[in-house]
This record gives C-alpha cells, structure tokens and sequence, in this order.
C-alpha cells in the first residue's frame, strides 16, 4: 500500500509552520503522529497535495503546570503523557484513558494535538478534554485564540480549526479532590470505543460537588449530557441516583450503528459505563 | 516425554534466530538489476459485464512499461487449476486475469499495470479506465440456491459446483424411533487467514530457466502447474519458496499472480516483482469456512445418540481455486466426531457467490465438522438435562473399536477419547467449577464451562488436484566429511521441521542434531515433493526423513562392517563411531565411514558409492488426532462482554517429536479457533463490498485478548507411520472454536440463550440477553 504522490514539506518551526499553512491553505495536510493519516495516505483514502511534516518542530513538545492547568504541547508524544509523573499526579483521568490508547507503539508515536485535532468520534482524548474542559490553544499567521470542547469539536472528524490554523497547546484545568474514571468497552484492548466515558466528581462529604461526564463512540464527537450531570450533583451516588443517571444517559445519547455495534447497544453500554464509572470516580475521590 | 536423546526432548527451533534478528529471506527481499514491478487493477464490483478497459493513459505515465488485460493474458497463459476432481463437479476455468469479461466478486483481477518502480505501477494502475456495467449479485449462498438467482456462470446454468453425499445405516428409521431431536442452524462465518506476510512472487528468465520465486505452501505442486498456465517445458521452471510468513492454507493454492508474473517475465525479458498489499490480500486470497449447517441429532432417553443428520450449504465465492470443493466434503467426512453414531448422513452443497474464493484455511473442514457435532452435543446435554460431559462419554468410540469406520466413511485409526476428556477434567477440577458456577450464579455472575473433544484427520495429500498423492519425498545426504544434509519435499511456512527433521536423523544416525541441516522449498534441490498442509509434515514428512535415515544407517553400517573385517549384525553405534560389539578397540569414525562411502576403494562387493539415500513414502493409511479441550469464561451480562478465566487444552498426536514446537502449534491453533468464536468474522453488504476491509474491522486478537494455556497430553501412538506420530498444526484450532462458544452458552444457560452467531460479540451476547430478557 502506498500513497498517492504528494509534496513534503518539514517545518522546525511553529512560525514556519504556520507560514506553510498560509501558503497551502486546504491543499495541505499536517502530519503529526501519523497513527491515522498514514493508514489513509496509503489506502489512497486521503490525498493531498502536500504535507507538512510537524515532527522536527520540537517547541510544541511539553508537559508543564501553569496556572492552575496543565499544558501540553501539542506534538507530545501520548506514551510521554501517559508516563508524565506530573499527569499521573495531576490528571489522573488523561493518565488512564491513554493507557487504551492503542498499543504502547501506537502511543509512541501518536501525539496529543494530533488525537485531539483528528477529532475520531471513538477516540478517547476528545472525550478527555470534554471532561475537563480543556482549552484548545490554537495559533494562525495573525494571532492566536483559545477554545473549549464545546466550540473547538464541530463533529465527525471535524473541528473549529480554519485552514492556516494549528492546535499548538491543550490546557486541561486540574480539578481539586476530584475523583476520577475512564471506562470503555472496545472490541480489542487498544482498539476504538465501541463506547466509553470519562468521569470526573468531587465529592463534598458524602455528596457528590461537581460532575462531569464526556461519552466517546457515541456521537459525532465528545458528548456531554448536562442533565446527567445535574442528576448526580448535590446528591449521595445511590442506586435510586444512579439509576436515574443511567436512564437518561440513555434518552440522551443518539449513537450510529456500524460494522462493530448496534446503536442500541453503544446506548446500552455507556449506561452501563456511566454507573461503573461514577462509582468509581466517586471512590478515588473519598481516597484522596 | 524423552523418546530418545533426539526425539520427544525440547529443542529450541533453530529457524528462530534468523526469523527474530531479521535476517530471513522473503520474496519481497529480492532485488535484481532491471527489476521491473506489478500493480493489479481489481473489480470494484461484485458482479459486473466489462464494457471496455481503456489503458491508455497508464499507458503513458511515467515509468511504465507494460499493461496487460485478459486479452493480453489469453494469447500468453493457459489456465489454473480448478480444484480436486469431485464427481459431476462443474467448475469454470480460471485465468490469471479476467478474461471472458465478467467480473465476480470485489477484487478480481482486471488488468495487470507494470512499471519501473512500484510506486509508479500503482501512481499508474490507478489511471486504466475500466468502464463496467453492474450485474446483479448474490451474496448468500441459499439465495445462490433460489430460482431465479443471479447467476455467476452462464455456461454452468448453475450457482451449484457439486453435491456429495456421505453416510450409512438407516437414518430414517433412527429418527422416527429415537425419544429426542436436537436442531440447529449454524452460520460458520468466513475468516481471513491473514499471514503475517502476505503473498508475492518475483519471476526471471534467465538463461533458458524461468525461476519463480512465491511465498507457497506448495512449490513443486507450483512448477508443474505453470508448465501447462505458461506452456515451458517444466525442467526448464525452477520455483523457489523462500522465507514463507505464514499461509494457514491460504498459500496452499496456485493463484493468478504466480502465473502473470512469471508470463510477464517471459514476454519482457525482465525480472519482474508482484508484492501484494494488505487491502488485496483481503480481497483476493482465499478466505476461509463459509459453511451454513443445517444439524440434526436424535438420540434415546439415556443419552445414546441414534443418528445424525446433516446438510452443509458452502460458500465457495465466485471460482473453484486449488482445493476449494476438498473443504466442506472434509466436513461431511468428519461430522460424526468422536462418537458411534450408527446412522448417519451428510449431504454437502458448494454454491458459487459473489465473493472471494473460500479454500483451505486451519482445519479445512474439520473445524466445522467439529464444531457442528459438539454444539449437537451440547444441545442435546441440554435436551436431556444430562452433564455435557455424560453425554460425551455414552457415545465415545471405545477404545477397543480402532481402527474404527464411520457411517460417513472415515477410518480412524487409533484413539482414546475417554482417558483425553479424563485428563483435562482433572486438571480443571470440573466438579469444583461447576461448584463454583453455582455458586456465582447466585451472586449474579455468569462463568461458563465449555468442553469440546475432537477427532481429526492428518496426513492429507490424496488429492487428485495436485499434483501428487498423498505421500512426501525426503533425502537423507551424509556428506564426504560425515555432516549431513536432509531434504525435503515438505515445504514450510512457520512448521520448524528445520528442528524437528534433525531431531529424526539425529535419533535414527546418532549423530547431533548440530550436524543436520534441513533444506526446502527449491524445486531444483529437492526431489519432487507434495508440500505443507493438513498436518502432513511430521506424519508424512517427518515418516519420509525417518525410513532414508534408515536407510542411510542400513548402508553405514555395511560400509563400516566391511572396513572392521565384522558381520553388519556384530556393529554397534553412538553416532560418532561403528564398534565391534564385544570388541571396543575395534571401531571406525563415523566421518571415515561417510568418507570411504565417496572415496570407495574399500566397499562391500556390488554397493554402489554414496551414503544419500532419497525414499518417496507413502502411509498405510491417514492418522486421527484427537482430544479435550475445556475452557472457562465469565459473561458480563451488563455489556456482554466474555472474558477468559482458564484454557485446558489436552491433545493426543501420537508420539510427540519436540514438546516445545508442539506447545506452539497448540497455542496459534487455539488462538484462531477462539478468534473465530468471538473476534474474527468477515462482513460484506448487500453489494457484495467488504466491510471489514482493514485490521481495524477484521478483529484479529493480540496476545492481550487471550488468556493464558494449560496444555497437556496423552499419547495413543498411530500405527500407520514409523513415529507413530499424527499432526498437531491444525488441532488447535478444531478443539477452540467449540470450546469456547459452548463455554459462553453454558454461561448464559440461565437466560435461555440456547445458539449465538459467531463471532460472538459483546453487542450479541446483549442481544441475545435483551432477547430473553423475560427469563432474567
């Protein structure tokens, strides 16, 4: 299998970088990892005319605490993050949903700007930033502009990023005392979720502070279901409670049905999930 | 168990460093100066009428230097082979290339693009211009069956390639007296065999010689086929398997490409290389199973089986390949398992589809066999409110009854069904996990206990579509300086009988395994040979080395009698010396005997020279592995998901010539038997498109995804070979696929979940819960 031809084109800079991206506009493609570009650059599936290679621009690549959140540069490689002593401290949630990140080879080369600008429905990241609310830092020739979850994942593959913009940081805010979970069923450890949930609750006493739940396989992009959140806040995790949860989870979600799984039972499941995952996240949070 | 300081002791592969390092030689590997490379254009369609091919703009691009179509291929190639000659078969012929312009199934090759690089053949391939128009397809082989179904031959009037019968008593009259029936439908989905390295093939003309180098099974069954597909005389053909990265029975074939490559390397005067990619290796190598069985099993009240009826619809795809119809009649064969079943009858039906050809893949009809008679099995347990094992063991052939002919007519030579299921019993100590199981259930968890035993056939080979029967070639060469060299007609692809054949002379000559070195897989180095399949290598193979070894020794000895002035019977051997037997000063070294064997002025009157002896054999009869494999799961009722809590898996080959090999073969068998229980499957739409076209769909399980193994064995020696042995590469994968489901429908026993479809799903087995969501 091999790609169709294309220019190439290795930028060391961010500067650089973004001058290419001026020049190509949508004619170009940006490499980063290549964990999903390559596989369809070769099946011929993608075919630009150019690629601008973003591997030798070593400024993009870090993990440092900043105010409160931690940023990551966007070409960090996922295994760096998932071994980071700072993320396994801080954020214990992106820790764990890297760790199902395909396979350690994978994650070698695989970045966290390049999971998090794919956008893949199934992929975990975006639900990981959804979760936490993460800002995506994004620069252009001009300038430079920060964005949430919310605005930055538009749907399927697809993101608020214009032609000549690269995703350069993502900032995920640490959430004090907060407990959390990241569950998914796949249908091979490393593969894509067939659904899963990222799960992040503070408790207050015996009560639940804050609730976040981002869903993965489920939609065309990280969901966040509010109401489900709502039903968990202020309230002791009962079955009642739980229960709740769960059934609207499931009103909520409208998942697609593919060659992996029925729609009904992607809903099922991060029901299912979401249950398993409060309980959890609300455990690690009471040990901390 | 040690059979002698060679045989039966655990030898490391010696194939391995090479293979780990790196350094091994597969096709793609080979460069030569003005090698010219292949790109395939394939049928988008499952079915269509080629209107044109208009190549000239791949004509013109960069790099190329040829771009053939059928017409190109009918005036330079004759056809393949179209499989073993079954009785009233219809088959149509098959070219390296379409050539009657009808494509039939998604990937059927329409027009071959060569180029100076491979990139630019494929920058190219992509610009030949094929105007098709789409015909109806049929997808399903019972719709293939329906009137009015769309038809893949026109000139056979038939989607049907052959009905064979099989069976015996009276099948009628066990049924109407029998106190129950068990029915089932069962879908054995189509696989991938999936090799790690896919096919390939390099051909240069040269001198007068064409030699092809492909990634086969079976490269002497290759030569002769090309003599007559590129009409050369077949001495001037040399076909070479290097480095083989695995087949699983999908390089058990002559295809299209080896036929087009060598014929391009004819017409261009070039060396010219085909690699195949992932994507076509899905498409257009052969896929395996395919088989809709319809089960019916009758028995009495105490559990005794009184007939079994069967009717296996196979789904060939769109062409007969090499041994295609060989597969589900093999399942006709082999459905009466283990069992005494005195009434039986199989009718077994191949059906043309819109797919890609289904032929020989891990098992070739026995897994299906298997798989159908231990699910009846289980649903008859079930029927009955018998223990699964109870049933198993009220019907087992007895030991005492081999050689044992089946009503399908099989003759099984040697077996112990009982002592096997026994063994694996004990070691899953199957009382305190049935405790167990209760005891969960009551907790609300779901652990399954799923037992399969299995009876199989190895030592194939009686084919008539290849080119040989059902024997194998092996030289036992001692060389001038005592080392000695074995070749072999067996040709491998991952089997390790670089090890396991030295192991064979080593025991028989005495000399160390370090001194024999094993070759293969050359046509002009080895003596005509059969090739790789069906667990031959070590009954038929490994039989072939052993009596030359013999034979060797035979002549060894005379030589070494003649030179100490002693009768051959007085002479004792420790493979570095011949001694006089009562004489110990009186002795000669092994190598000075190998050396007077060539120098030859001190022989016994009327031997001729030489110590290389070349025996083609031939076994009295096929042998019949068996055994228990037992598996235990828990079922997650809330996401269905299944997960592995133990795998005993207790097989019987014969005599065991190298645990470790043994151990490994169990373990890649088990891993894609229980692939085909829970992850494997392909999938295509309506259209005859395949959805599960990458890795990431066709979910092939990773050492993550499997549980840990507990092999074991019993050892019931086949009186058919000098070793006594049976093949082991397959069985694996027979006992797993049963093991497994009947461990999940054990599991879900509660919710009344009585069949699921394979692969079974985490989104199936909630289905099936949803379904009977009333019982929970």
């Amino acid at each position: 299998m091999k790609p169709a031809p294309f220019r190439y084109a290795a930028p060391d800079t961010v500067a650089e970088a973004l001058g290419l991206l001026r020049s190509y506009g949508q004619d170009g493609k940006l490499l980063a990892g290549g964990q999903s570009l390559v596989p369809l650059l070769n099946m011929r599936l993608a075919r630009p005319s150019v690629i601008i290679d973003l591997n030798r621009i070593l400024e993009l690549s870090y993990i440092k605490e900043d105010n409160g959140e931690i940023a990551v540069g966007a070409m960090t490689r996922q295994r760096e993050a998932e071994l980071s002593p700072l993320i396994r401290r801080r954020l214990p949630l992106l820790a764990e949903a890297l760790g199902v990140v395909g396979h350690p080879q994978i994650r070698n080369r695989g970045t966290i700007g390049g999971s998090i600008a794919h956008a893949d429905p199934s992929a975990e990241l975006p639900a990981v930033a959804a979760a936490l609310e993460a800002k995506m830092v994004i620069r252009d020739p001009k300038g430079r502009r920060v964005l949430t979850p919310d605005e930055f994942f538009l749907s399927y593959l697809t993101t608020a990023l214009e032609p000549d913009e690269l995703l350069v940081e993502v900032r995920f805010p640490v959430i004090p005392k907060a407990g959390a979970a990241f569950l998914e069923v796949a249908r091979r450890h490393g593969d894509y979720a067939l659904a899963g949930v990222a799960v992040v609750v503070s408790k207050n006493g015996e009560q639940v502070g804050t609730c976040r739940l981002a869903f993965t396989g489920v939609g065309p992009g990280p969901v966040r279901i509010p109401e489900a959140e709502a039903a968990v806040t202020g309230n002791r995790l009962t079955d009642r409670v739980l229960q709740d949860v769960r059934k609207t989870v499931e009103e909520r979600l409208d998942p697609d049905s593919d060659v992996h799984a029925s729609a009904e039972y992607r809903k099922h499941v991060a029901g299912v999930l979401t249950v398993r995952a409060l309980r959890f996240a609300a455990e690690r949070a009471g040990a901390r | 168990m040690v059979i002698s300081h060679a045989l039966g002791a655990r030898i490391k592969r010696r194939e391995d460093p090479r293979l780990i390092t790196g350094r091994a030689i597969y096709v793609d590997d080979l460069n030569f100066a003005g090698m010219v490379h292949v790109a395939i254009v394939r049928s988008p369609h499952a079915h269509a009428t080629i209107r044109s091919i208009d190549t000239t703009a791949a004509r013109r691009a960069p790099g190329v230097v040829a771009v053939w179509t059928g017409e190109d291929v009918k005036a330079r190639c004759g056809p393949l082979p179209v499989g073993p000659r079954i009785k009233e078969m219809k088959a149509p012929k098959r070219f390296p290339l379409v050539i009657d312009g009808v494509v039939r199934h998604v990937g059927d090759p329409v027009a071959a693009v060569v180029a100076t690089t491979m990139d630019a053949a494929r920058d190219a391939s992509d610009l030949v211009e094929v105007d098709y128009e789409p015909l109806p397809s049929v997808q399903d082989p019972e719709a293939a069956l329906e009137p009015g179904a769309p038809i893949l031959h026109q000139d056979l009037g038939t989607n049907v390639c052959f009905r064979m019968t099989y069976g015996g008593g009276n099948v009628e009259e066990a049924f109407a007296g029998a106190d129950v029936v068990v029915k089932t439908r069962i879908v054995q989905q189509r696989l991938i065999p999936a090799a790690m390295e896919t096919r390939g093939v390099v051909a240069q003309y040269k001198g007068g010689e064409l030699t092809v180098w492909t990634s086969t099974q079976i490269p002497h069954v290759v030569k002769t086929t090309l003599a007559e597909t590129v009409r050369l005389p077949e001495h001037e053909i040399h076909v070479i398997a290097p480095e083989v990265g695995g087949g699983f029975g999908s390089k058990l074939d002559v295809y299209g490409e080896e036929g087009l490559v060598a014929a391009l390397a004819l017409a261009l005067g070039r060396p010219v290389k085909w690699i195949e990619s992932r994507r076509e290796n899905f498409i257009a190598t052969i896929h395996g199973r395919g088989q809709i069985d319809y089960v019916e099993l009758a028995a009495h009240h105490d559990g005794t089986v009184a007939g079994l009826r069967v009717r296996a619809i196979a789904d060939l795809g769109a062409y007969s390949q090499l041994l295609t119809p060989g597969v589900p009649t093999n399942t006709g064969l082999m459905c009466c398992g283990c069992y005494r079943i005195p009434n039986a009858h199989a009718e077994v039906i191949g059906v043309f589809t819109n797919r890609t050809p289904t032929d020989a893949y891990r098992g070739a009809g026995r897994p299906e066999a298997t798989f159908l008679i231990e699910r009846a099995m289980d649903l008859l347990a079930a029927e009955l409110k018998m223990d699964p094992v109870e049933v198993r063991r009220k019907n087992f052939i007895p030991p005492a009854a081999f050689p044992y002919k089946t009503p399908t007519g099989a003759v099984y030579d040697s077996g112990n069904y009982e002592r096997a299921l026994d063994k694996a019993l004990e070691r899953a100590d199957y009382r305190a996990l049935r405790d167990e199981q209760a005891k969960l259930r009551k907790q609300g968890r779901y652990l399954g206990i799923g037992i399969a035993t299995y009876v199989e056939i190895t030592g194939l080979g009686a084919v008539a579509g290849l080119s040989g029967g059902n024997w194998e070639s092996a030289t036992v060469r001692v060389e001038p300086t005592g080392k000695v060299t074995v070749l072999t007609g067996t040709s491998p692809h991952g089997q390790g009988e670089e090890t396991t054949f030295a192991q064979i002379v080593s025991d028989r000559l005495g000399v160390p395994v370090e001194d024999v070195v094993v070759l293969h897989g050359d046509t002009r180095a080895v003596p005509h040979g059969v090739g790789t399949f069906g667990s031959r290598t070590t009954p038929v193979g490994g039989s072939a080395v052993y009596v030359a070894a013999e034979k060797v020794k035979d002549k060894a000895v005379q030589i070494a009698a003649h030179l100490l002035e002693a009768a051959p019977a007085d002479i004792s051997t420790d493979g570095a010396r011949f001694t006089v037997r009562g004489s110990p000063e009186r002795s000669v070294e092994f190598k000075d005997v190998a050396r007077m064997a060539y120098k030859a002025y001190k022989l016994p009157a009327g031997m001729e020279p030489g110590l290389d002896v070349t025996h083609f054999f031939v076994p009295k009869e096929r042998v019949f592995p068996f055994g228990t494999h037992l598996c235990v799961v828990e079922v997650d009722p809330d996401t269905g998901e299944v997960t592995f809590r133990r795998y005993i898996a207790v097989d019987d080959c014969g005599n065991i010539l190298n645990p470790l090999l043994v151990a490994g073969q169990i373990h890649g068998g088990i891993v894609q038997g229980l692939a085909q229980a829970i992850y494997e499957g392909v999938t295509y739409d309506d259209e005859g498109q395949l959805l599960t076209g990458t890795f990431a769909e066709y979910v092939v399980p990773q050492a993550t995804d499997v549980p840990a193994f507990e092999l074991d064995h019993t050892v019931t020696p086949s009186p058919h070979n000098p070793l006594g042995a049976k093949g082991v590469g397959e069985a694996g994968t027979i006992g797993a696929t049963p093991a497994v489901v009947n461990a999940i429908l054990d599991a879900l026993a509660p919710f009344g979940v009585k069949d699921l479809q394979m692969p079974i799903t985490p989104r199936r087995v909630w289905e099936a819960l949803e379904g009977n969501s009333a019982s929970r």
